[in-house]
């Protein structure tokens, strides 16, 4: 595996989809299931432009895709929340696209949001082909249900601001405006983002610089908030490795504004791989170095009936980076179809910040 | 030894020596757990096929969204509601044609359905895609399989030759279903785009809407607590639950009379132990454990019986269930672990309520008590007195539930609180007859024979309860079948206006017989018939479409017709609505109702109202051309032909020859009438099976308590024996008392028994199918279930005279010796 360009665990994260959808037993085989069979989708190849808007819309020819926002809000108050939103997009099979109830292609919805005493998500499914999930190029907007991320005018493609971003729970619902001045921030080498030495890739582009603002509901309270947030484009045919167990995430919002993401993938063999990415203030990004990271759990908590560690150190000395991170709700579990831990979470030490966790397989 | 084991042993050595008792008391304990177990088996089986069933049906269990007045509608909306948050899954379902024989086709949207709506397992995760992606997946009951023909992997065909996807096999599924994905149904069915109903499941996306209107123009129809086969088969559930509990009461009346006796046989023992220095505490401790002991061996016993009779009925029941309702139960039985604890528990609990009289006596027990029964008599007197009163409450309760309940639950509660009060107010009346009787009686020996009569009561009373509700209930149920069975002939007569039917297989076929036909000299007419679903209410109705033809303005079942009806039906613009589904809807002449078709909404007024008897469903006829206007994919295959009697068999063999069709395409008039007789006929044979084993058991009651008191009253007759009469008179006194007494029973019995006939039809039936049967009375009937009683309080009493006649004297000398 090459630690130059590295996988995004957004990457990871679209197992997941699989996972809820397709056979139980890629779980016995790590979360690497999807990697065996991509012949029939198209590949994913080095030196293709990406380009905008086309390429926010949905690419049906490949495996998998997905549209990913998660946010770190606070209400006047100070007082802090988070909000996920994510859209999955899966070709059950390779081949021509077909209409109608014979489309492929199966979408699945994530959508949470966060307190420090509550964390209410939910999930949803649609078939392609029908409407009842998609998304449109111009004017932009990704749906699943009455979940929805679209634009608002005066719309940028160069920014894919402002968004409107809206989503509603049995006990929670947001409505956020989300709001970027900086470019977009295209991942590895140009948008082509490697897995590993074998060819493994992805097409990848992030907006880690959303000013995000709206209105949250949480348990029947109606609190106005504003914060930041973060959103992750890929899309691949064959974006994973073989026999990784899980992985944990983060994604970083230093004060000061660098961006940080960073993950390590818990390998079966006992190892974890690392990777990471710096993104300066304005706009370049840095691979990180697999040996340049270092994350050490430094205490688990009992949530959902399993051991998952909630207090992390994470260190990359060349950026003088180590901060202690701590979840503003342990309980941030998403127990959907494919349960998995995902939150908000505070820094501080060297740096101070916010950002937000993603742990699974535990 | 431990005391209470010496304890238990000297009470148990009385089975020993008493083995008939036993006997007796594991006969009532067995009788009682089987019957009532075995009917607990019958009923559970078939609900867990509804369940399977209703499951099926697409929504019985979930709250959905219909057209109001259209069949189907565009998926367009199914979109629209979900972007609005609605948590809704379509469904396409339309019935279809295989081979001849009619399907159920259901298309379903996994990826939506919600949770409830189907059981666990019917498709896995890992075979959504198999199941939703070309070719796709036919999802069928291995009875389904069966009835196509084919194997796992082949692909049905429909007349038209669209083809379905393979076969695959899927045992949680109800027969008769072929399930399949909503793309697969909307292109085999020729609906792209469109839907039947959406079923709504449980709101995730924000809170459920406050307004209980659906939205964009649909109909919100709200669950039904239970499946709607539960609901439909109710009636027949709870009347075999009212079997099995008074099968169970009856049983346990023997147990009563057995402890009781063995109680009494015991007393001295007992007094002797309590003398001894036992305490009366560990006496009813042993009592209780002796009990609990033969009440789980009976019980085991009992519950294998159950499982016998359920067996044995089982085919019955399950040709009755799918005769009346269409409803398929598996003629194998799958219990649960419940129901053999239930059962055991039924036993044991049984049995000590029977011998809680007894218990009761024994802790009271004084050590050197003497017989009173003088003293007991009188105390009896005003406890009847009392229990007059409360007849007459129960009386009451039952015109309440007449007057004021309307479910099907309020008319068996009526029903049983007439025979509840009926079984209270019998010692009553027994009582004020015999004292009338001793009033009129001249001499002393007839004046002792009433008033000992009298004195007998209260320990007869129990078992002659339970012969009055035995036969009260078999004089009830034989009126309704024979009512039913005489109606149901002559409606059959009616309602089956053709000679021979037909059913071809295709539209193409049709057409060839009906032009073969027409060349035909023996047949006289060709009458068309025509057949679709529509839905009404929120429930299924059938569609009938009926040709102009005299014979059937001559012979319709109608039970009431507006002026012109028939004309006015061959307009199109009105209809023959079916007696249940008036009622239901509440329709009467006149009435106007609005029936969703494909090209729209069809108003229809009620220009009449027919018996329909045995259908589940509601059904409305209408002119066949209207129909094939509104409903333009009718297939149009069947028809009935008018053929002179003589010639009606070369006919069959000639169409059977020509055309291959086979019994169930091709049938005359007496095979249809036969085979629905037969049906009808199953339908309460089990109940007749269950009348028969009631009355046993009462007979047996009867024997017992005899028995019972033919011990206890030693010491009433030893000083009529020691005055002269000889024992030989005295047996024949007792037979003509039991005897009298049995036919003042009896006699009470047959009103009762007319009164819970009468609620049967005009309550029940009404409630349970929506029809209602001309009352009859059948005399004949009457006395030979007269006779059968008067029989078995005889053989009752066989055996107790014969042990008196042959009593040694020596007995009834030890009487005045050891009198307590």
């Amino acid at each position: 595996m090459s630690g130059e360009h590295p996988i995004s665990r957004r990457a990871v994260t679209g197992a997941l989809l699989a996972l809820a959808l397709g056979a139980p037993r890629l779980r016995a085989q790590g979360f690497a299931g999807l990697g065996s069979d991509a012949q029939g989708f198209a590949p994913v190849v080095p030196g293709r432009p990406l380009s905008f808007p086309a390429d926010f819309g949905a690419h049906p020819d490949f495996r998998i895709e997905w549209w990913y926002v998660t946010a770190n809000l606070r209400d006047a108050e100070g007082r802090a929340y988070g909000a996920q939103w994510t859209l999955f997009r899966q070709a059950l099979q390779a081949g021509p696209q077909r209409d109608g109830w014979a489309s492929q292609q199966i979408w699945m919805g994530h959508a949470a949001a966060t307190g420090a005493d509550a964390h209410r998500f939910a999930e949803t499914f649609a078939r392609g082909g029908i409407g009842q999930a998609g998304v449109d190029v111009a004017p932009f907007a990704a749906w699943i249900d009455s979940w929805r991320m679209a634009a608002e005018p005066p719309f940028s493609a160069a920014t894919l601001s402002p968004l409107r971003l809206t989503a509603a729970g049995p006990d929670f619902a947001y409505d956020l405006r989300l709001e970027a001045t900086r470019p977009l921030v295209l991942q590895g080498d140009r948008g082509y983002s490697r897995k590993s030495e074998r060819g493994q890739a992805s097409y990848y582009f992030s907006q880690p610089y959303f000013s995000a603002a709206g209105r949250l509901a949480l348990d029947g309270a109606d609190i106005d908030v504003t914060g930041r947030a973060w959103l992750d484009r890929e899309w691949s045919s064959q974006p994973l490795a073989a026999d990784q167990t899980g992985w944990d995430w983060f994604s970083l919002h230093l004060t000061g504004g660098d961006k940080v993401m960073l993950f390590r993938l818990r390998q079966r063999d006992g190892s974890h791989y690392f990777a990471g990415n710096w993104i300066e203030g304005d706009g370049r990004s840095q691979p990180l170095p697999a040996d340049a990271i270092t994350m050490t759990p430094t205490a688990t908590s009992e949530v959902a009936g399993r051991k998952v560690p909630m207090a992390w150190q994470v260190a990359v000395p060349s950026r003088r980076l180590a901060v202690a991170c701590a979840p503003l709700n342990p309980q941030s579990w998403m127990g959907t179809s494919f349960p998995y831990w995902e939150g908000p979470i505070r820094i501080s030490g060297s740096h101070a910040g916010e950002g937000y966790l993603e742990m699974t397989g535990y | 030894m431990s005391r209470a084991a010496v304890v238990l042993m000297v009470l148990l050595s009385h089975w020993r020596r008493h083995p008939m008792q036993l006997a007796t008391l594991l006969v009532g304990l067995i009788a009682a757990t089987a019957l009532w177990s075995g009917v607990q088996a019958l009923n559970q089986q078939a609900r867990a096929s509804y369940d399977r069933a209703a499951a099926m049906f697409g929504g019985a269990r979930s709250a959905m969204l219909i057209d109001p007045k259209r069949s189907t509608f565009p998926q367009d909306v199914f979109v629209a509601l979900r972007r609005a948050g609605w948590p809704v899954s379509p469904v396409l379902e339309e019935r279809l044609q295989i081979g001849g024989r009619w399907f159920r086709l259901l298309g379903i949207e996994p990826v939506t359905l919600p949770q409830d709506a189907m059981p666990d397992g019917m498709i896995g995760r890992g075979e959504l895609p198999s199941f939703m992606l070309p070719p796709g997946q036919t999802l069928v009951a291995p009875e389904t399989l069966a009835d196509l023909g084919l194997a796992v992997g082949a692909t049905p065909h429909l007349a038209d030759m669209t083809a379905l996807p393979p076969l695959a096999l899927q045992p949680n599924l109800a027969p008769g279903i072929l399930m399949v994905d909503i793309g697969v149904a909307q292109r085999v069915l020729g609906k792209p785009g469109q839907v039947s109903r959406l079923l709504l499941g449980r709101f995730t996306q924000g809170s459920a809407p406050r307004d209980t209107a659906g939205p964009a123009g649909l109909q919100l129809v709200t669950p039904d607590s239970e499946p709607d086969l539960a609901r439909l088969t109710d009636s027949f559930h709870l009347n075999l639950t009212a079997f099995g509990l008074l099968s169970f009461l009856v049983g346990l009346f023997i147990v009563h009379s057995a402890i009781g006796l063995a109680f009494e046989q015991r007393l001295p023992t007992m007094r002797t132990l309590r003398a001894c220095g036992v305490s009366s505490r560990l006496l009813n401790v042993v009592l209780v454990l002796e009990l609990t002991a033969v009440a789980l061996v009976a019980g085991v016993a009992g519950l294998v019986g159950g499982y016998l009779i359920a067996a044995a009925l089982l085919p019955d029941v399950a040709a009755s269930l799918r005769g009346l309702y269409g409803a398929h139960v598996p003629g194998t039985l799958a219990l649960q672990p419940r129901w053999w604890l239930a059962g055991l528990a039924m036993s044991v609990l049984g049995a000590l309520a029977a011998a809680l009289a007894g218990l009761v006596k024994v802790a009271r027990l004084p050590m050197l008590a003497a017989a009173q029964p003088q003293a007991w008599q009188q105390a009896q007197r005003r406890l009847l007195a009392r229990q007059g009163v409360v007849a007459l409450a129960v009386l009451a309760s039952a015109y309440g539930c007449w007057r004021f309940g309307s479910s099907l639950l309020a008319g068996f509660a009526m029903l049983a609180a007439i025979l509840l009060a009926a079984a209270l107010a019998l010692p009553v009346l027994l009582e004020v007859l015999l004292r009338l009787a001793q009033r009129l009686a001249r001499g002393a020996l007839a004046i002792w024979f009433w008033a000992d009569g009298r004195q007998q009561l209260p320990g007869l009373s129990l078992a002659l309860m339970a012969l009055l509700l035995a036969l009260a209930v078999n004089v009830g149920v034989g009126t309704m079948v024979r009512s039913f069975s005489d109606t149901f002939g002559r409606w059959l007569d009616e309602r089956l206006s053709a000679d021979i039917y037909i059913t071809a297989g295709d539209e193409a076929q049709a057409a060839a017989i009906r032009q073969w036909l027409s060349g035909r000299r023996d047949v006289i007419a060709v009458l068309r018939s025509a057949r679709a679903d529509a839905e009404l209410g929120g429930a299924p109705a059938e569609l009938l479409g009926l040709a102009d033809h005299p014979t059937y303005r001559q012979r319709w079942p109608l039970l009431a017709i507006a002026p012109d009806g028939w004309d006015r039906v061959h307009r199109g613009e009105a209809a023959f609505v079916s007696e249940q589904l008036a009622r239901r809807l509440g329709l009467a002449l006149g009435g106007r109702l609005t029936l969703p078709a494909p090209g729209g909404a069809w108003p229809l007024e009620v220009a009449g109202i027919y018996a329909d008897y045995g259908n589940p469903k509601g059904q409305l006829a209408v002119d066949i051309d209207a129909l094939l206007r509104q409903f333009p994919a009718t297939p149009q295959n069947r028809f009935g032909l008018l053929t002179p009697p003589e010639h009606r068999a070369a006919v069959m063999a000639a169409l059977r020859d020509s055309f291959g069709l086979d019994s169930r395409q091709l049938a005359d008039q007496a095979t249809v009438k036969a085979e629905s007789k037969r049906i009808f006929n199953r339908t309460f044979a089990v109940t007749a099976a269950l009348n028969a084993f009631t009355l046993g058991v009462a007979a047996v009651a009867l024997l017992t308590s005899l028995l019972t008191l033919s011990q206890a009253r030693l010491p009433q007759l030893a000083p009529l024996w020691a005055i002269g009469i000889t024992r030989r008179r005295l047996a024949v006194i007792e037979l003509i008392k039991t005897l009298a007494v049995a036919l003042f029973t009896a006699l009470l019995a047959l009103p009762l028994g007319l009164v819970v006939a009468w609620c049967l039809i005009a309550v029940v039936n009404v409630k349970a199918f929506g029809w209602r049967l001309p009352f009859q009375v059948f005399p004949l009937q009457l006395l030979e279930l007269l006779g059968v009683a008067m029989l078995a309080a005889g053989a009752a009493t066989l055996l107790p005279m014969l042990k008196l006649a042959r009593l040694q004297p020596a007995a009834l000398i030890r009487v005045f010796s050891n009198e307590r």
